[in-house]
């Protein structure tokens, strides 16, 4: 802990989010978790035959935050896509190995992308508010297309309510449900996207950098949304940022040039990384 | 080696020029529009919209049966050309670089190239030799067929503005491909693809060529698809060769019309465009 | 990889529903394709019912439809040379006068226009290319061609004395090549100047910057650094509008004179291959003055398509290397 702190810039926060928490996290995790959420097996992904990521094997624990870091470049994304198959949607693209979430294989036979992410939520680098849906339409939009839902139909309302309060967005936004999203800063419009990827309550959700395009209040914010998230869904977010990564998850892996280098828990990763490539990223020696 | 002197002045005569080229590029459509109004606005009056034309020598009557079959010939080309274009749009956006795609593209543009006399002629092969008889349907179908390339490449280009970050939010909020490209890309670009078919609209609702062996033109009242149709543009061209000055007034009433709708639908495109992504629908 | 963790087997029970028919996707992907093969369906569909059409006359009459110029449809002769000859006068024609304006009227509205002058000028020449061709005529008929026939051509024969050459020479009709050319030059202007004006703005800042910091007159900068960059752009623009030109039909028509003959003369009526189409098709009775007209299409469809493929390419070739 103390070589990290002594480098980071946001060494002075890191304390008061994760020291509370830290005894917890580590006692819940052992060598290997519990309840696996998402298997990872030899999943490698490439953009016409340059591989993105290459024989990544992990398991990603249920109800805890994990954190993906490396450098630009390295893969973090892509890992990331691959778990909801977006990686298939870009052009000249192809995955092998294989992911399961939650026992179900994802990849194969008769398996549809969309059925997968109907259970793996989603949220982007840039707010991605629908421009012609008001607020409400928005954060109802993943229930429109699911066919499980239909019956949930009726208490649609219900549900937006519940998934703008968990976004911690309903206060402000709840006498102006029917205004064009686009009129939502960009930091509410980010937890619009957040909520939007809740109401279809999803199995795990995944955050490919989600803060980087907020100021550092919104980014806290939606640090304090993360962190409480945990509690019902399995998170993985892809994050540049170490200190964010250290205040916001239970466990970490590091990147490397598209390959699995190091994945433990969070407080133990960065206080006494095995391997030495971790050790020089965490630093700050590169990247 | 030119002195400095002249190679300023040759600098500042050419500038001039391009000043001059663009007084003599907007004075044509200035004049055409200013002889329009004068001529035609004489013939104008209400029983020009409401009656049927008269017989030679006599002044007054109307094109009410031409406007109406102009009307009728454009719903047609529509039902054909805006589908399939928008259909082809969609497909040319999501594939965009299927080898299909682009010659779908290529295509395309050829097609907008072509003469409308020839796409005339294509429709009467096809659409009245057959059945042995000039019909509204034929000369819709010609219009359709004009309207198809040009609906296609204007939705393309629109798709095309709409960020990819939308594509993907829809997709792994789990909406299926159709649904992704329906509700969230085409609704997005909903008012550029209406702009694009509005200039189609007005590009082919002044055309003259291909209706003249297919929808032929009709002196009487008739709004039977079947049949031959009037049409503002046929009836302006016989009106405007024939050797009668009521008939010559009458082609610049028509003309003045047909200009009017013209320009109300392009000037319509313009103010669509303006409000682009707006308010949300519900 | 030490850290990582085998894979183990999970054992929650709530599994997921991952397995789904894409039938709506399939429905999409079928509709759409099938839009978009209309485009190409229709290009073989006009190939092949014209040329299908126009074959009688290609084998009974041979070359002889496009070398001789004796067009008499009661004798059964058709020749159409003299409507081709018109066609690329009057197209020629258009285009030299139209050119140095549309390329005049796209560098001032790229170059020096005054910002509140370049939306109305654009918007009024990108408006000659929605009035429609009829009206064109119209206007041509009982404005233009009285003018050329009472004003201008009396201007250019005596006053500048080039009756002299055999361009214009010989009484003034009012309907004539000239006044097909003047016509088809207003209406190809709006389509050459659209595309130099994009391919003009296009020309990267630094390109201009370059010129003049070399010491170079603002028209020096014109015609040194951003010309040659957007030439083929404007190449394929000219050709463009070379391509309207030649296939328009209603405004020719209705001002060239409809004469089946070939005159040096600007002065003298002619005939396009668009014009003979109109004229004589409804009334073709028999099916070799039928397919005779059928073939002349065929010939102006195949012109069009190879002077409309080069544009196009010329254009894209801009647009790629702007992307690289």
């Amino acid at each position: 802990m103390l070589q990290s702190i002594e480098v980071s810039p946001g060494a002075r926060v890191i304390p008061r989010v994760v020291a509370p928490r830290a005894a917890s996290a580590e006692a819940r995790e052992t060598a290997t978790p519990e309840k696996p959420c998402i298997i990872t097996s030899h999943l490698s992904a490439f953009f016409g035959d340059a591989p993105a990521i290459k024989d990544v094997s992990m398991v990603v624990p249920q109800q805890a935050v994990t954190a993906i870091i490396g450098p630009s470049g390295c893969g973090k994304s892509t890992l990331l896509r691959c778990i909801n198959r977006m990686h298939e949607t870009g052009p000249n693209t192809r995955v092998d190995g294989q992911v399961e979430i939650l026992g179900s294989a994802i990849y194969g036979d008769g398996t549809s992308a969309t059925a997968v992410r109907r259970h793996v939520g989603m949220v982007f680098q840039r707010p991605t508010p629908f421009p012609t849906m008001s607020i409400r339409t928005n954060v109802a939009a993943g229930l429109r297309a699911d066919p499980r839902s239909r019956l949930a139909q009726e208490n649609v309302d219900e549900i937006v309510e519940k998934a703008l309060h968990r976004a911690g967005l309903w206060e402000e936004v709840k006498d102006r449900l029917n205004e064009s999203a686009m009129t939502l800063s960009g930091g509410q419009q980010q937890r619009l996207c957040i909520a939007r990827a809740l109401a279809t309550r999803p199995r795990v959700i995944l955050l490919d950098e989600p803060t980087a395009s907020l100021d550092p209040l919104s980014t806290q914010k939606v640090e304090e949304l993360v962190y409480d998230l945990r509690e019902t869904v399995t998170v993985v977010i892809v994050t540049h940022n170490m200190q964010q990564a250290a205040r916001v998850s239970d466990r970490t892996a590091f990147l490397l040039a598209g390959e699995l280098i190091e994945l433990a828990p969070t407080n133990a990763l960065f206080t006494a990384p095995m391997d030495p490539r971790t050790e020089a990223y965490i630093t700050g020696r590169f990247g | 080696m030119k002195t400095r002197l002249a190679r300023h002045w040759i600098s500042g005569s050419m500038i001039g020029l391009t000043y001059l080229a663009a007084v003599l590029a907007t004075l044509p459509l200035l004049l055409i529009l200013a002889h329009l109004i004068r001529k035609g606005a004489a013939s104008l009056s209400l029983s020009f919209f409401t009656h049927m034309p008269g017989p030679v020598g006599e002044t007054g009557g109307g094109m009410a049966n031409a406007i109406v079959g102009t009307l009728i010939l454009i719903s047609i080309a529509c039902a054909i050309g805006l589908p399939i274009g928008i259909g082809a749009g969609i497909y040319l956006s999501e594939k965009r670089s299927m080898p299909l795609a682009q010659s779908v593209r290529f295509l395309s543009d050829v097609l907008n190239g072509l003469p409308s006399i020839v796409m005339g002629i294509f429709a009467w092969t096809l659409l009245v030799r057959p059945v042995g008889h000039f019909s509204a349907l034929a000369g819709g179908g010609a219009l359709g067929a004009m309207m198809i390339p040009l609906v296609t490449r204007t939705t393309e280009e629109m798709l095309r503005v709409v960020p990819t970050s939308l594509r993907e939010a829809a997709l792994a909020l789990g909406y299926p491909r159709w649904r992704t490209s329906l509700s969230v890309v085409v609704r997005t670009a909903l008012a550029g693809i209406a702009t694009g078919a509005l200039v189609a609209v007005a590009r082919i609702a002044g055309e003259t060529a291909p209706l003249l062996f297919t929808a032929l033109g009709n002196q009487f009242w008739s709004t039977s698809l079947r049949e031959p149709i009037a049409a503002l543009p046929l009836q302006i061209f016989a009106y405007a060769i024939s050797a009668y000055d009521e008939w010559h007034a009458q082609a610049w009433a028509g003309a003045l019309v047909l200009i009017s709708i013209v320009l109300v639908i392009s000037l319509a495109a313009r103010v669509v465009t303006r409000s682009k992504f707006g308010a949300p629908v519900d | 990889m030490t850290a990582v963790p085998a894979p183990a087997v999970s054992t929650d029970r709530r599994r997921l529903t991952v397995h789904e028919t894409a039938i709506g996707d399939r429905i999409y992907e079928i509709v759409t394709t099938a839009c978009a093969l209309v485009v190409p369906a229709l290009v073989i569909a006009i190939a092949i019912a014209i040329f299908a059409g126009a074959w009688p006359a290609f084998s009974k009459l041979g070359l002889s439809i496009v070398t001789s110029s004796d067009w008499d449809v009661r004798a059964g002769r058709f020749g159409a040379a003299p409507a081709i000859f018109g066609t690329l006068v009057s197209s020629a024609l258009a285009l030299i006068i139209a050119t140095p304006l549309a390329i005049g009227v796209a560098i001032f509205l790229s170059e020096f226009s005054p910002t509140w002058l370049r939306q109305p000028i654009g918007f009024l020449v990108d408006l000659l290319a929605a009035v429609p061709s009829v009206v064109y005529g119209l206007w041509g008929i009982f404005v233009l061609v009285p003018l050329l026939r009472e004003q201008v051509m009396p201007f250019l024969r005596d006053r500048l004395h080039l009756g002299a050459t055999p361009f214009f020479s010989g009484p003034a009709y009012g309907p004539s090549m000239l006044a097909a050319g003047v016509i088809l030059a207003i209406m190809a202007l709006p389509y050459i100047s659209a595309v130099s004006r994009e391919v003009l703005m296009a020309v990267p800042r630094s390109q201009r910057e370059a010129a003049l910091a070399l010491g170079a007159t603002r028209w020096e900068m014109i015609r040194d650094a951003v010309i040659p960059y957007a030439k083929s752009g404007i190449i394929g623009g000219i050709m463009l509008g070379l391509g309207r030109a030649l296939g328009e039909t209603m405004a020719v028509t209705m001002v060239i004179g409809n004469r089946a003959e070939i005159s040096a003369s600007l002065f003298a009526p002619g005939y396009t291959m668009a014009s003979l189409i109109a004229n004589q098709f409804s009334e073709a009775t028999s099916d070799l003055h039928q397919s005779a007209l059928l073939a002349v299409g065929a010939i102006l469809f195949v012109i069009t398509l190879i002077v409309n493929a080069v544009a196009r390419w010329l254009v894209w070739q801009v647009s790629r290397d702007r992307a690289v």
